[in-house]
């Protein structure tokens, strides 16, 4: 699939969120649940700070070390008899794993849930080499089934989908003859999954973290799917993004208790499982371990202002409580990390030409920051890309440059000035009326002119008013305050 | 143990290394002391009895009953939470605990009559095919977590993932004295074991049945792991 979701616009990606009703209902009450029952276990901790304070330094200190820990944790892991392959793009990481698939003549690969591998496009190269793959997260599940329609939260991914609109895929792709009742759903998921898991040749997993010291992988799950994906096949293959790593187990303890808070509002998850090499003959697990640590860009936000961005934990909380994303949705962002944290990361992993409305779609409200259980700023690092974006990039819109070219110019000279202020009225007549008039709004005031009215063009200029009020008529805050 | 491969790091972790600054990675990293250490403070100085009301608290939060037994009566209160959940067939791990808690003869009991089936590495084709068609797995925790209602589970020899996996019911049998606050204790108890050659390829920290909210968000008890779970607490030394 890659980062990249959309080949709409910007604004029309947008359009379609703010269009879908259910969507939108949907997206409202999941972040008051999700953000609701985070609140109440973080109060209840009575320390939350001190919690946030102590995993921002772990994951500052790893990344300062970066490459320290990811060469133990390599090292560890082929100790035990583990293979680690260390790529840096997506070719790179999709040919050893599917080369891995080659030399098990694999047919079928049962998958957990990744975000790495999504970004990597994984199981279009897998298909492409002949295996058959199957998302076993009850939620991705569901996507593939519908014709590989995207996910809209890191962490529900099916967010956007009604249990009726999910029972008819079931039906249509699957035979699926029961009710809409979510615990039917996933009873039958659970009976069409487990038949396709003996068959599984391969188990493919992400990493929650990496545990340098012991050579070990963590996955952090309720389903129980990536257990049975590192039980049954007889190989498996982590995927995992590089900064995905702690030092011990004794900070992994500390992350994972931050990601099951924030991100669900769990104590701990139903599963936590710590993963490494077996020797072989424990008559179930697998007998070959591979994991497959991933660049894809995030080497480039290394030593840069943006570093903290890669301290994120993906535990969606930024995305729980972002206003933007509650009224847009997870499509808008065009990408498969939406909301605070993807308008912070696309654009750094692909670059600002497909994402350079991303740092835009904020209000700078700073609840993304606040919420963050590893104090990422990411409100500031939005304003961070602003700037670059502006300044460095010179990427700026077509009309924000004329417009501020043409300001430049008139405002330093006098007689344009006037004449520009005068020619205002007689403009904002003819485009637009605002959304009571149907005004025919063009480009840089469509969005305005969409959802408001335009002020009446009849009043003076503020020149022209300003020059009648030193004469004493006060009439003119008059329309001030009814605007207000 | 033969040792695996690793390809392709030097360029990658150079690269790395060069972005931050460097020709190449410290030769040595030393932990730094955290400023803050919230997580030593939860439940700090609790009793046993006390991390167990904790434990059946949170369990109840969790969808999971927890029962209490003295040593006499586990037998008792293990044969009614197997009849709860519908009786075997059942898979059990193999672990010297079940007879060092007087579960020996029951086991064997449940085995003549085809009910009841120990765990052996044997062939992973068998061993799936049981586990699968097994209504209940029972192991015993290795270390419990009080504060989030966890058994943690460490894989050893007669002791497969799959039995608390693959069934579609678990009992967790919990020695009061594998009680600890919370998974701080658990990660020291696991680095501990590390320094002294024990990794185990597996450890589980399970919490309840399985579950998810990926449809509306709504919570389904019970996905692709055990859909019921029982906690037998029992009196140790």
């Amino acid at each position: 699939m890659g980062i990249k979701i959309s080949n709409d616009s910007f604004f029309e990606r947008v359009d379609k969120g703010i269009k879908n009703d259910f969507m939108r209902q949907a997206v409202s009450s999941a972040q008051d649940r999700l953000e609701g029952r985070k609140s109440a276990i973080t109060e209840e901790m009575g320390d939350w700070e001190d919690w946030r304070e102590l995993s921002e330094e772990i994951r500052q200190h790893t990344l300062e070390n970066l490459d320290y820990y990811l060469n133990q944790f390599a090292e560890n892991v082929a100790k035990q008899g583990g293979h680690v392959h260390f790529a840096e793009t997506p070719e790179e990481a999709n040919e050893y794993i599917t080369n891995v698939a080659k030399q098990k003549n694999a047919k079928k690969i049962l998958k957990a849930k990744s975000m790495v591998s999504e970004e990597i496009g994984m199981n279009e190269a897998l298909e492409k080499a002949g295996c058959e793959v199957i998302e076993s997260d009850l939620g991705e599940w569901i996507l593939q089934l519908d014709d590989h329609d995207p996910p809209s939260h890191i962490v529900v991914p099916a967010l956007h989908k009604n249990k009726e609109q999910i029972r008819e895929t079931f039906h249509v792709k699957r035979g699926y003859e029961d009710t809409a009742e979510p615990e039917r759903l996933a009873k039958f998921a659970r009976e069409q999954l487990r038949t396709e898991f003996m068959q599984a040749d391969i188990g493919i997993t992400g990493c929650n973290f990496a545990v340098a010291e012991s050579g070990a992988i963590s996955l952090v799950t309720n389903e129980g799917n990536a257990r049975l994906a590192t039980t049954i096949p007889k190989t498996t293959i982590a995927v995992m993004g590089m900064e995905r790593i702690v030092p011990t187990w004794e900070e992994l303890d500390v992350l994972v208790t931050m990601l099951c808070r924030s991100a669900v509002g769990q104590k701990l998850t139903s599963y936590i499982t710590g993963l490494t090499p077996s020797p072989g003959g424990e008559g179930d697990g697998p007998e070959d371990f591979h994991v497959v640590i991933i660049d894809n860009g995030r080497s480039k936000i290394l030593g840069t202002k943006y570093q903290s961005a890669l301290q994120c934990i993906r535990c969606a909380a930024c995305i729980n409580v972002c206003p933007v994303y509650r009224h847009v949705g997870g499509h808008s962002y065009g990408s498969i990390y939406p909301g605070p944290i993807g308008a912070v990361l696309t654009p750094l992993l692909e670059g600002y030409d497909d994402h350079k409305e991303l740092p835009y779609a904020s209000s700078l409200c700073a609840a993304c920051t606040d919420a963050c259980p590893v104090k990422i700023p990411l409100h500031e690092l939005l304003i961070e890309h602003r700037k670059d974006i502006v300044e460095k990039e010179k990427l700026g819109t077509f009309t924000e440059k004329v417009m501020m070219q043409g300001f430049g110019y008139g405002t330093s000279h006098p007689s344009f000035f006037k004449m520009g202020g005068k020619q205002v009225p007689f403009l904002m007549n003819i485009v637009a009326e605002g959304k009571d008039g149907g005004g025919i709004g063009p480009g840089p005031i469509k969005l305005w002119t969409e959802i408001r009215n335009l002020p009446n063009s009849k009043g003076d200029t503020f020149r022209k008013w300003f020059k009648k009020r030193k004469g004493g008529a006060r009439d003119g805050n008059r329309d001030d305050q009814r605007e207000r | 143990m033969e040792t695996g491969t690793i390809s392709g790091k030097d360029k990658f972790l150079k690269r790395l290394s060069n972005r931050m600054g460097r020709e190449e990675a410290p030769a040595s990293v030393t932990l730094p002391a955290w400023s803050k250490r919230p997580q030593d403070k939860v439940l700090e100085g609790a009793s046993q009895d006390e991390l167990v009301d904790v434990l059946i608290a949170h369990s109840r939060a969790i969808h999971t009953d927890v029962v209490t037994s003295t040593s006499q009566d586990l037998e008792k209160f293990l044969q009614e939470a197997v009849s709860e959940l519908g009786g075997g067939p059942i898979v059990c791990t193999r672990d010297e605990r079940f007879s060092s808690f007087g579960l020996g003869n029951y086991l064997k009991q449940e085995e003549k009559n085809g009910s009841l089936h120990i765990w052996e590495e044997g062939s992973r084709e068998d061993n799936f095919k049981i586990a699968e068609k097994a209504n209940i797995g029972i192991t015993f925790s290795d270390v419990t977590l009080a504060e989030s209602g966890t058994v943690v589970l460490f894989r050893q020899e007669g002791i497969g993932r799959s039995v608390s996996l693959l069934p579609e019911n678990y009992i967790a049998i919990i020695p009061k004295s594998t009680l600890v606050p919370r998974m701080t204790q658990a990660a020291k108890i696991i680095r501990d074991n590390q320094k002294n050659g024990q990794m185990p390829s597996c450890i589980n920290f399970i919490s309840g049945p399985s579950n998810s909210a990926d449809i509306e968000l709504r919570l389904v008890v019970g996905v692709h792991g055990p859909v019921k779970v029982i906690y037998i607490v029992v009196e140790d030394a």
